[in-house]
């Protein structure tokens, strides 16, 4: 009875011994973090890394724990997209692969949780956290203490997936957990729970993370950055939070539902007991479609600074640009139910639909031209972040031209569910959100860190991408109109379909030669990082975030800046930069805290003991985390001072390393 | 009242520890305090929007799997419109009690806020034992949560409701703690105001269940 409460279902049989190769991932993370925990523990770094890093409140470290958490799960979901190209490369006829359909299923499934969730989500993060306050000329986000809880539960979900991988199975339903196979009575086992409980976790603290940066961006610009202003990232992620804010809330309340049909019994999506499975896709997708906008808009908004920077020349049509992101912003909560058009709504409702997804595709051909014509008679750089730039406009053209091609309900039906889709999205989203990632990593990492990334490692990690993708992904085009349907282990030899799967499979192999480049470039750059040291303004740029040091200081800007016109910071290097005196003045900034920490510890402690109907572990975690709650809103002495004085020394400091670059 | 200050010696010795800019530093704590009373109440409104539309969705999923009664009984079997009409009632007066403690605070009258905050707690204390002994009742009766979708939907529409109070309660009694603590500061202003504005949004959710659950199916 005790075991019972304690344990729930959970027993030995829940890791699988028999499956070679998920032990030998088991293995191969396991040896990993004894490596990582033991260096940590022979340089005595403990007590830095929580002092520094784990219960750190500043954004910009609170970005780079994102940046770290979004790479290792690239590295995860992209090892599972490179099982699932082989599999389908050899499985054909006769020959039935190495991946038994049980297992294949988990992989897809896991593939695109990581990915959308875990991977794109946390980088955008990442990237936002790091840069927003900067480019605004603020010295951290409105609510420090919330950012490290928001970061913390979206690393609790994160290990909840992670550790799905050897205690029990991840679910085998597909990242939109389509009922009734979600349900209890088709999907019994641990994976579903572990997924629902891994999305609410990082769901919240997106949730979070969404109202945080947008009440920073309303209310912390500093004097005389009005609203047209703003640069266009920080204009981007603006309209990607209000898609936050707006849409995370339904997927919050949809997989709660499916939770306590599973859990209680209750009847929402069941096929019975007059439940409604499409309610659940409907509710799905109405935060579904706005979620890729929340990915993809911040990635327009890194195009945007990247275009301009090495173009040399001002955003061309800025009011357009940001009138284009507020229509995609409204325009993208009109169009979900194209995701299916084959629920049978009728004629009429699907025109609609159809309708209004190709009219979103108008302010997204604002946006291409805009940034042509911002190209159009520039001084172009050919830096790494500007090949992706341009790669960008190729790939994710064609992949708004294949999503127009899909928005026509009657060509839907010949293709939904097809690999078409699957082109078209990874179109859309490789092509959009991850090369948008790469070159916002590329632009601002001196910015993060002090010194740039090898450029020649680089451009070879883009080629190698560049052309993986072309190669991987092109043929599911072709493939989606011979009829291959998404997620099959196994087909027959007649379809035909072999030669231009396993040259997919090659597309994906060259990818990852372009993952090893970029590890490759991180480690030799860090290694050379004495040479590679930067100043304050690397890439001649235009926004407040290159006027401070790099990387800096943790109070951001010593002197509060104002600003009079858009990219302030240009127009000042034009005119000639003066040098003024600067008068110091207290600083106030946040406390360390470890609540958020706790907090996300305990959550991921509580979703595995929900996941497993582990009764004790369960109420005992839920009320930790809501005394940790209640215990942080006892502190009142959250923030502290930077005197003058010592703003005026860090700032001698700054000043000294910078003037031997 | 000592609580209060307490609270200002601590507000001295925050600005005195910078020595020469003693008086500055009080000046730029007091603009400090304000912006993030600011923040925080801006904050709270969005966060209090976020979770208007995770309302909505329930209710929309209410509204779908309404006739979904799979041959059991239908809203107008289940709602016991006397007892909700009482609970409405109840609800509306303890909004209005939360405002009295409001401005008892804003007078800076200790023992009156304490004795609407007391009031207003009891209030939403009878609200929930009201729904729980209904919803208990239909449980007993043999129309629980597994009988049908409607009943699905009629228990967490009400459920979800019934949450938010009593978090709002829990906070409730953490603020008198804390008021206890931190007199009339700038922080307890700012966490009464953001509770206030919770329960009147719980109030006014209350309301919307009250027209789409009730009024349009019941009555």
């Amino acid at each position: 009875m005790f075991e019972q409460l304690l344990l729930g279902k959970l027993t030995l049989d829940a890791i699988p011994y028999q499956n070679p190769i998920v032990m030998g991932a088991t293995a191969f993370m396991g040896i990993v973090a004894l490596v990582i925990l033991g260096a940590i523990t022979v340089t005595k770094k403990w007590g830095w890394l929580w002092t520094e890093w784990l219960t750190s409140v500043d954004h910009k470290k609170i970005g780079i724990m994102y940046l770290i958490l979004a790479f290792i799960m690239l590295l995860r979901g992209f090892s599972d997209a490179i099982l699932m190209r082989t599999q389908q490369a050899v499985a054909v006829g006769s020959h039935m692969g190495y991946l038994p359909p049980s297992h294949y299923d988990q992989i897809f499934t896991a593939h695109g949780v990581i990915m959308i969730f875990f991977m794109a989500t946390s980088f955008i993060f990442g990237v936002v956290n790091i840069i927003v306050p900067q480019q605004i000329g603020a010295r951290d986000v409105a609510f420090p203490y919330l950012n490290s809880l928001s970061f913390w539960l979206t690393a609790g979900g994160a290990g909840i997936v992670l550790i799905s991988l050897f205690i029990g199975d991840f679910a085998a339903a597909g990242w939109t957990a389509y009922p009734p196979l979600s349900e209890l009575a088709y999907s019994p086992g641990v994976g579903m729970d572990y997924y629902l409980w891994s999305l609410t976790l990082s769901g919240f603290g997106t949730l979070i993370g969404g109202i945080n940066i947008f009440v920073t961006i309303i209310k912390m610009r500093c004097p005389g950055m009005t609203m047209m202003k703003l640069p266009l990232f920080t204009w981007s992620v603006l309209c990607s939070m209000i898609l936050i804010i707006v849409s995370f809330p339904v997927l919050n309340i949809t997989l709660g539902l499916l939770f306590l049909d599973r859990f209680i019994g209750t009847h929402f999506f069941t096929s019975d007991f007059g439940g409604n499975p499409m309610m659940y896709i409907n509710l799905f997708w109405t935060w579904g479609h706005p979620e890729v906008y929340i990915l993809v808009l911040p990635a327009f908004g890194i195009f945007s600074e990247v275009v301009s920077t090495f173009s040399k020349k001002p955003l061309f049509g800025y009011a357009a640009m940001v009138w284009a992101t507020i229509a995609i912003t409204v325009l993208s909560f009109t169009v979900w139910l194209h995701h299916f058009f084959t629920m049978g709504a009728g004629a009429n409702v699907n025109a609609v639909f159809g309708i209004a997804t190709m009219i979103i595709s108008i302010p997204t051909g604002v946006k291409i031209f805009n940034w042509l014509a911002t190209m159009y008679r520039g001084r172009i750089t050919f830096a790494t972040p500007m090949l992706w730039m341009i790669a960008f406009l190729v790939t994710f053209s064609v992949g708004g031209m294949t999503g127009v091609m899909m928005s026509v309900p009657g060509f839907d039906y010949i293709v939904h569910n097809s690999v078409f889709l699957i082109a078209h999205f990874h179109n859309t989203i490789i092509g959009g959100v991850v090369f948008g990632l790469f070159a916002g990593y590329t632009y601002w990492f001196p910015k993060i860190f002090g010194f740039r990334l090898n450029e020649h490692l680089g451009k070879w990690a883009f080629w190698c991408w560049f052309l993986g993708f072309l190669v991987a992904f092109m043929p599911l085009y072709v493939l989606g109109f011979m009829g291959m349907p998404r997620r099959i282990n196994h087909y027959a030899a007649s379809t035909g379909w072999h030669g231009l799967l396993v040259l997919s499979c090659v597309g994906a192999f060259i990818i990852l030669a372009g993952v090893l480049f970029q590890v490759a470039q991180l480690l030799y750059s860090i290694k050379h990082r004495e040479k590679y040291k930067v100043g304050n303004d690397p890439w001649d740029a235009r926004t407040l975030e290159w006027t401070i040091p790099s990387p800096p200081p943790f109070y951001n800007f010593a002197i509060e800046p104002v600003v009079s016109e858009r990219d302030d910071f240009w127009e000042q290097k034009q005119r000639g930069l003066k040098a003024i005196k600067p008068v110091y003045t207290d600083i106030h900034m946040p406390k360390n805290t470890s609540i958020g920490f706790m907090i996300g510890v305990i959550g991921a402690g509580f979703g595995f003991a929900m996941s497993w109907d582990m009764a004790l572990p369960a109420i005992v975690t839920g009320a930790l985390m809501l005394l940790c709650v209640v215990v942080r809103t006892f502190d009142f002495n959250t923030d502290y001072y930077v005197t003058a004085a010592e703003v005026a020394e860090t700032e001698a400091k700054f000043s000294k390393l910078n003037g031997a670059v | 009242m000592t609580s209060c200050s307490m609270n200002n010696k601590n507000h001295n010795e925050n600005s005195g520890a910078h020595g020469a800019h003693g008086a500055h530093g009080a000046h730029d704590a007091h603009d400090h305090e304000a912006a993030v009373a600011a923040k925080v109440t801006f904050g709270f409104w969005v966060y209090v929007m976020t979770d208007a539309i995770m309302f909505a969705a329930m209710l929309a999923t209410y509204a779908v799997l309404k006739n979904g009664t799979y041959g059991g009984p239908g809203i107008q079997q289940v709602a016991h419109l006397p007892h909700i009409l009482i609970q409405t009632l109840i609800l509306t007066l303890s909004a209005f009690t939360f405002g009295l403690g409001f401005i008892a605070f804003l007078k800076s009258k200790a023992c009156q806020l304490r004795f609407w905050l007391v009031i207003t707690f009891i209030l939403g204390v009878v609200f929930l034992s009201i729904e729980i002994g209904d919803l208990t009742s239909l449980v007993k009766q043999g129309y629980s949560w597994q009988t049908s979708a409607f009943l699905s939907s009629y228990f967490t529409v009400l459920g979800l409701h019934a949450l938010h109070i009593m978090v709002a309660l829990l906070w409730m009694l953490v603020l008198l703690v804390q008021f206890s603590c931190k007199g009339f500061s700038t922080v307890m202003k700012t966490r009464f105001t953001c509770l206030g504005l919770f329960w009147n949004f719980l109030n006014l959710m209350w309301l919307i269940i009250f027209t789409v659950v009730f009024l349009i199916g019941a009555v």
